[in-house]
């Protein structure tokens, strides 16, 4: 099948690459583009692990084709933490057990991210509900949503005395 | 020692070693999207692997047409049972002692059946072709039910095994018979049931599931022509099995074949079998000279590899009229579909079922399992259980509250009287284990007080008067479980896969300058291993956690072990490490008597140094006698510091804990609500309390899973309705239960640090207390037995037949 040319900007890089128009997102992250953070789980739509940030949203990369993100703004699990280390989600999923084998980890974190961006106060009852379109095998999520939880008021503390 | 050393207790929490609630090493990597799971390897030249799968549960195979797949471009190749024949690949051993198909041989046993191994440049190229491989079928009738495969008209499914009427584990009476596992004393307990005050009687159905982890199998195999040598990444719970199954098959010496388990998302049991997609890549790999690359998808997970439970328990309990269990006598057919695919220990058809009797003081039992062939897929591996003993667990906490419903009795207080008391253990049970330890009562106590036992009765009470006021229609259950699980496989002298002992083992390299790396026969999934071993050792060898790297999961460099699975890293490779570390203690004892000029005897271990007894400013730390090991001329010693210990257990290890889980169940929708769970684990000597927490809620929440809506289905056709996570239920976080986590300490006495394991225990303990409040919540109106899972309409179907709908 005859390839198209795709442009997207990916964790702040512009990067460009051939695909075929049928190819899913997440299989040209993780084949054409190496970023092999977002996982794949079930390929339909239902598990998450495949998370990335879309031009400010979280979308499930294996639900779209190449093709349709194409001039894209993304930001995988690779492009969260900043240049001075890792974001406080990542350290509040180590510091409350959120993750045991990580495989839905990236996912998690990437769609936290986003989460805690469009509500930056959440109860445990948004978290649960926000996070609901992301599985996990391992945890039981109780700890997850510890983390969430945790890191959003480290970040609105840290907010505050920044103002 | 002076002002500036450390005391004894900064020392110790310095170590981060046994008991502390160390952050995971594993992280940092996760977190970050770093991880390496086997469908992030890339390598040059790699080309992938699918398979064309069965449409129908029973059917021969007329032809197949291959032409058109291989005119795709980018195909490379189509393998077929034929083509694999000649090497006597087409079949291979299951590790339950019966053969699987690679590729269908003239028949397929079940949908989604591996007809065709088609090998391609790239993953589309590979769907094209798998569309286009014709596969001529004609129909043949289908069994789905086992008690229908056992009549005598029944169709023959395995025609491979025609006239054998002896199985891997004894006769077959049967054309769709698998094998017979009897235990126990049939007279006696008949003669018990036919003599007692009270008998409760019940068919105890534990379903058909799947352990379903979150990444599926896969692997990576790679023939180096030049040098011979093959290499296999995959998702593999047990690689030294795995290498040694893929020599034993392709006739490549052990030596030259190296198997990696790279970072696994996940493993439940789902990993411990060996499966057509490995061999067919390792084939595919030495034909086409490439590696290959083979990751099923979640329709081939759910539909192909390994199923879990599947069991009928047909159960009888007696008692005197006061409560006091006299007998218990229990018949299992066992679905094991269309191969006996299960991945227990060689003695043990039906695992560790006959841990049936619990956690009760029962003095005669009986128990025979029936396994028997059905057009389902092949499985029956220990989903996040230390082999059948689930089924177990559950069997015998059902019949618990069913003989209490017939004694009209409260279930905690039957319990009570039941229980092995403490100073019976060690207690040997009527169907054959030496349970080590325990105090049951205690635990039981502390549950029911943290729950407030009693004020729950008492507003369910209420709450059943209101019902039938018409006041409300929401029931409430209060889910009662308590249970005894049996893990660490195994002793060698009974347990074994393909007569390899159930051993494990651990290798120390301490390096000169007190850094250490340990290695390990055995894998992680997410337990955190590179965590928790180093920290058992830690608490040996008086180094830091934070300074050994414990490394697992490649042949080439770890020491033989069985694995990960039923619970089994601690309480055998955990053993091993200690052990191995006290090996590299008695040699730093020795080396530190040298430099300190004084007799071994005169010197104590104190944290993490050898102290001349009574004369504490004289010692030498272990990063010293490291150094020193290496550094200079010890009369007696060879240089270095390094152990390594194989260590076959004595008996298994018996965790157990108390659960009690409240609900709260809308008997018009069928909605249950499950208001609080309370998990009290007893798992010995605790290692790292935070990781013991999260295995509790992980596995109690697969648990909840299985009680409350999750099933491998199938219609009469043998179509697998529940091949997508759209119909294989798995929770989110939104419907998942907040748990409570507790704990008692009895250590194991046989274990060097008193471990048990616990990985398994909420899987085990969590599936009757849901759905021991499930019924519970029923029991007032009437209900004695509905099987699970109790998804919504399940549950509202319960209501509507006890009339509650009006
Ligand atoms: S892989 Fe995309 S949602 Fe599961
Ligand atoms: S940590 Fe394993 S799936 Fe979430």
């Amino acid at each position: 099948m005859k390839k198209m040319h795709i442009e997207l900007t990916i964790n702040g890089k512009q990067v460009e690459t051939l695909a075929e128009p049928r190819e899913l997102l997440i299989h040209v992250l993780r084949e054409r583009l190496g970023l092999t953070g977002p996982h794949i789980g079930c390929e339909t739509s239902h598990c998450g692990a495949c998370t990335v940030d879309l031009n400010g949203k979280s979308v499930k990369s294996c639900t779209i084709f190449a093709a349709q993100a194409n001039g894209a703004t993304i930001t995988t699990i690779e492009g969260i933490a900043g240049p001075d280390g890792m974001h406080v989600l990542q350290n509040s999923f180590r510091e409350h057990h959120g993750l045991q084998c990580g495989f839905c980890t990236p996912g998690m974190i990437t769609r936290a991210w986003r989460l805690l961006q469009e509500n930056p106060t959440p109860t445990e009852e948004d978290v649960r509900f926000g996070m609901a379109g992301n599985l996990c095998r391992c945890t039981g999520y109780q700890n997850i949503v510890k983390a969430i939880l945790a890191a959003a008021s480290e970040l609105n503390s840290a907010k505050e005395a920044a103002q | 020692m002076n002002d500036q050393t450390p005391t004894h207790d900064e020392r110790v929490a310095g170590l981060k070693g046994l008991g502390s609630s160390r952050k995971r090493v594993e992280d940092a990597r996760f977190t970050q999207g770093k991880g390496n799971y086997v469908d992030d390897i890339k390598m040059a030249g790699m080309v992938y692997g699918d398979f064309v799968r069965s449409q129908y549960a029973h059917a021969r195979i007329k032809s197949v047409d291959s032409t058109a797949a291989k005119a795709v471009p980018g195909v490379i190749a189509v393998l077929l049972a034929a083509d694999l024949a000649p090497l006597g690949l087409h079949w291979m051993p299951t590790l339950a002692g019966d053969k699987q198909m690679v590729l269908a041989d003239g028949k397929v046993l079940f949908q989604g059946q591996e007809i065709a191994f088609v090998v391609a440049e790239d993953k589309y190229a590979l769907a094209d072709a798998l569309e286009l491989v014709v596969v001529d079928y004609e129909e043949l009738p289908v069994v789905v039910d086992p008690f229908k495969a056992m009549l005598p008209d029944a169709p023959v499914l395995r025609e491979d095994l025609a006239g054998q009427t002896k199985g891997a584990h004894g006769e077959r009476v049967h054309h769709n018979h698998i094998f017979r596992w009897e235990l126990g004393d049939k007279p006696a307990v008949e003669a018990v049931v036919a003599d007692a005050d009270v008998v409760a009687e019940e068919m105890v159905y534990y379903h058909r599931t799947h352990p379903c982890p979150l990444e599926t199998c896969g692997c990576v195999a790679s023939m180096d022509k030049i040098n011979g040598k093959l290499t296999l990444w995959g998702t593999f719970q047990a690689p030294h099995v795995v290498r040694t199954v893929a020599s034993l098959l392709s006739g490549i010496p052990e030596s030259n074949i190296r198997v990696v388990s790279p970072d696994i998302g996940g493993g439940f049991g789902n990993k411990v079998g060996v499966y057509p997609g490995y061999i067919c890549s390792i084939v595919a790999s030495i034909v086409t000279g490439r590696p290959v690359k083979w990751i099923e998808d979640r329709m081939d997970n759910l539909m192909a590899t390994a199923f879990a439970r599947d069991y009928w328990m047909d159960g009888k309990i007696a008692a005197t009229k006061e409560g006091k269990i006299t007998g218990l006598w229990c018949h299992v057919t066992a679905d094991h579909g269309a191969f006996d695919a299960c991945a227990d220990p060689t003695k043990f058809p039906a695992g560790f079922f006959n841990i049936c009797t619990g956690s009760y003081d029962i003095p005669v039992a009986w128990l025979g399992v029936d396994g028997v062939y059905t057009n389902k897929a092949p499985g029956g591996v220990a989903y996040r259980c230390s082999f059948r003993v689930t089924e177990a667990a559950y069997f015998i906490e059902r019949m618990i509250e069913v003989l209490a419903i017939k004694l009209n009795m409260d279930a905690a207080e039957l319990r009570r009287i039941n229980f092995i008391r403490k100073d019976q253990f060690p207690y040997n049970s009527a169907l054959g284990w030496e349970y080590d330890s325990g105090d049951y009562h205690t635990a039981w106590d502390k549950a029911l007080k943290a729950v407030n036992y009693d004020a729950l009765r008492a507003e369910q009470t209420q709450r059943v008067a209101d019902f039938k006021a018409g006041k409300t229609r929401s029931l409430m259950g209060i889910g009662l479980s308590f249970f005894t699980e049996i893990v660490g496989a195994g002793p060698i002298k009974n347990c074994d896969i393909l007569g390899m002992g159930m051993f494990d083992s651990c290798e120390i390299r301490i390096h000169p300058t007190g850094s250490a790396l340990a290695r390990l026969g055995t894998i992680s999934q997410g337990q955190g291993h590179a965590t928790t071993f180093a920290q058992i050792l830690a608490t040996e060898i008086g180094i830091p956690a934070d300074q050994i790297v414990i490394e697992e999961g490649d042949t080439d460099t770890a020491p033989y072990g069985l694995g990960t699975y039923g619970s089994r890293s601690t309480p055998v490779a955990g053993a091993a490490t200690a052990l191995a570390g006290r090996k590299i203690r008695a040699k730093a004892q020795m080396i530190a008597a040298y430099l300190l000029e004084v007799h071994d005897n005169d010197l104590e271990w104190d944290v993490d140094r050898f102290v001349v007894k009574g004369v504490p400013e004289r010692f030498k730390t272990m990063k010293e006698i490291a150094y020193a090991s290496y550094h200079q001329a010890i009369p007696g010693l060879e240089p270095g510091l390094e152990a390594v210990s194989y260590y076959d257990p004595p008996n298994m290890t018996y965790p157990f804990g108390a659960y009690i889980c409240v609900m709260d169940i809308d008997a018009d929708t069928g909605v249950a609500d499950i208001r609080s769970f309370y998990a009290l684990d007893d798992c010995g000597t605790r290692i790292n309390p935070m990781i013991i927490e999260g295995q509790v809620h992980g596995g109690a929440t697969e648990a909840f899973a299985i009680a409350m809506g999750q099933e491998i289905a199938y219609d009469e056709m043998g179509n697998n309705k529940s091949a997508t996570l759209m119909d294989f239920f798995i929770p989110t976080a939104w419907e998942t239960p907040h748990y409570t986590t507790d704990h008692t300490v009895t250590p194991s006495p046989h274990h060097p640090i008193g471990a048990k394991g616990v990985g398994e225990s909420p899987n085990v303990g969590g599936v009757p207390a849901f759905s021991n409040a499930v019924h519970d919540a029923f029991r007032p109106f009437g209900l004695t037995q509905s099987h699970m899972p109790h998804d919504h309409w399940r549950i509202w179907r319960i209501a509507e037949q006890l009339g509650l709908h009006g």
